[in-house]
């Protein structure tokens, strides 16, 4: 199934033309896709910050930013601006090299993490054969981080609030494993590409949404508090612990963090829109419409076509699924340490595992509707 | 050389050193924080090991299992106990030195006759099976390594119920530790004041 555009071959091919050699031509590639997907994870953050404060502000019927740009636009990029120029603090007896490198290691997992998000069918940085297994085991580098911020700053709020968040996300790593488990198991392979193109077949209603209802809330959930968005942002609970983790932080360090959160809810919304929601198709087969106007699936304007309708879906489910977290944090109350625990280990692991139990009974007795 | 094969050995060169140091940096440091941390770094750069030959399969695993559940486990460890003690010197340091010094050469002459002895080269790079290895190591593992992978299962059954056991003391009259008859009304009190001397 090697169709769409290769832009990797098409960009050697254009470089050999200038006489180097293909290896030099691949040296100068590969970049590319790495900073496209470092912009890409950027602008989508600012993005999510203007619609958060936006969102936000018409559910406590506000207006929100206003005068930075029109409708507020520019208030992310002011924001970020502000954080760049601020002085950088470390506290006195804070302990200046686990404090500096917290907040990396909070980061670049999840920047990592972005190495398998496919837009496309070609179009992703790596289509690596354990592909989302690579997310979930980049994704259990978080909680170090976080403790080591919490340790390093020297403060009972920040040490608690670190705690509580590698209690949390060790937590509900498992059911969210074991949901994506069952994706796995109907698709017989780990890679991004495969879980979408396996969900290809009828539009909208081939979506693993349909077959996964079970896994879908499962993983929602466990993803919101992976991020640590309310209802289960306990790490960082205001009323109670200041800030959590990132209370002794200023400055770019604490941009880190906020930029590190941000990434990872929409990564997060990415990665549930890839594995529930077809990934990058379009409710109605693009194939299908081709066929029935008479055009040619192979056709280079067509290709640039159906690669744009790709992106455009991805984003846009995405984006659809932060709508919904964020609206889910304006509505919803913040769950107690006992609660959130009892929902991971007591509610949701045990779901998981009979969900994941029921679709391998489901494969083996319907194989053509649950992967063969 | 080509440019690949130049990666690869910086690369490599850079990971071992980062091996070596890091654990030498876990033994020898004062703050047990520090020695936490150095093991998680350690087991990443293992990892990056396993990804330089190919396995990503068993790096993904090495990071999960190791730097996401063992490694956060001892980092919350030391964070939960507060309690401060001063270690009291110990007399026969000298001979214990030497005890542990030799069991440590012992070992270390063993891997470097496993090293020696071994042949480590593939009879062709195309032996490598690479994205496949996860399937293999299915295959494996419910063929004919069925039985460890079930006698683990009982290990990891017997660790928890022991964990439980140790956790709820409630439901056991006496304490294991001490023997002294437990406080059935405080589960959360220990059976000793973490803080004692509080300063």
């Amino acid at each position: 199934m090697e169709y769409g555009l290769d832009l990797e071959y098409s960009f050697n091919e254009f470089l050999k033309g200038f006489g180097l050699s293909s290896e030099i031509a691949h040296i100068i590639w590969l970049p590319l896709p790495m900073l496209l997907v470092l912009v890409a994870a950027v602008v989508g953050v600012l993005v999510t910050v203007w619609l958060e404060r936006k969102i936000s502000a018409a559910a406590q019927q506000r207006i929100g930013p206003e005068y930075a740009g029109a409708l507020g636009v520019l208030q992310p990029i002011a924001d970020g601006l502000k954080l760049l120029v601020k002085e950088d603090i470390i506290p006195a007896k804070a302990d200046g090299i686990l404090f500096t490198a917290g907040p990396i290691l909070v980061l670049v997992p999840v920047i990592l993490s972005w190495l398998i998000v496919p837009f496309g069918q070609n179009l992703l940085i790596s289509n690596v054969g354990i592909g989302i297994f690579l997310w979930i085991s980049l994704s259990s580098i978080q909680p170090i981080g976080l403790l080591m911020s919490g340790y390093a700053s020297n403060n009972k709020y920040s040490l608690l609030g670190g705690l509580r968040a590698a209690a949390q996300s060790i937590s509900y790593e498992i059911p969210l494993a074991l949901s994506v488990l069952a994706i796995v198991l109907m698709t017989n392979s780990l890679s991004t590409v495969d879980i979408v193109n396996q969900q290809s077949g009828a539009g909208i209603l081939s979506w693993n949404i349909w077959r996964q209802p079970v896994g879908f809330i499962v993983f929602w959930i466990c993803a919101l508090a992976e991020c640590e968005r309310l209802p289960f942002d306990l790490p960082e609970a205001e009323e109670e612990l200041v800030a959590g983790y990132q209370t002794e932080y200023a400055g770019m360090k604490f941009a880190l963090f906020y930029l590190g959160s941000y990434i990872n809810l929409i990564l997060s919304a990415l990665l549930v829109s890839i594995l529930y929601l077809g990934g990058w198709g379009f409710p109605i087969p693009v194939e299908l419409i081709a066929k029935f106007l008479n055009l040619p699936i192979n056709a280079p304007f067509i290709q640039v076509f159906t690669a744009s309708i790709g992106i455009v879906m991805t984003v846009l489910k995405a984006y659809l699924l932060v709508f919904i977290a964020i609206l889910l944090r304006w509505t919803t109350p913040r769950v107690r340490i006992d609660q959130l625990l009892d929902l991971g280990w007591k509610f949701l692991l045990p779901i998981s595992l009979a969900n994941l139990l029921i679709t391998a009974g489901l494969k083996l007795a319907f194989p053509q509707f649950f992967g063969g | 050389m080509s440019i690949a094969i130049t990666s690869q050995f910086i690369c490599f060169t850079v990971l071992s050193l980062v091996v070596i140091i890091g654990a030498l940096g876990v033994v020898l440091l004062e703050s047990i924080v520090y020695s936490a941390f150095l093991l998680g770094g350690v087991f990443m750069s293992v990892a990056g090991l396993y990804l330089l030959l190919n396995a990503s399969f068993v790096a993904a695993a090495q990071v999960l299992v190791y730097v996401g559940a063992v490694n956060v486990l001892i980092i919350f460890a030391i964070m939960l106990v507060n309690k401060k003690e001063d270690l009291k010197p110990i007399n026969d340091i000298k001979s214990r030195r030497v005890i542990s010094t030799s069991i440590c050469l012992t070992l270390l002459s063993l891997l470097i006759r496993v090293d020696l002895t071994n042949v480590w080269s593939l009879s062709s790079p195309q032996n490598s099976i690479g994205e496949e290895s996860t399937i293999r190591i299915g295959e494996h593992l419910f063929s004919d390594y069925l039985l460890p992978f079930e006698v683990a299962s009982v290990l990891l059954l017997m660790a928890m119920i022991g964990a439980i056991v140790l956790a709820r003391r409630d439901v056991m009259s006496k304490d294991i530790s001490t023997g002294l008859p437990v406080d059935q009304e405080l589960i959360e009190k220990s059976s000793e004041p973490l803080l004692t001397n509080k300063n």
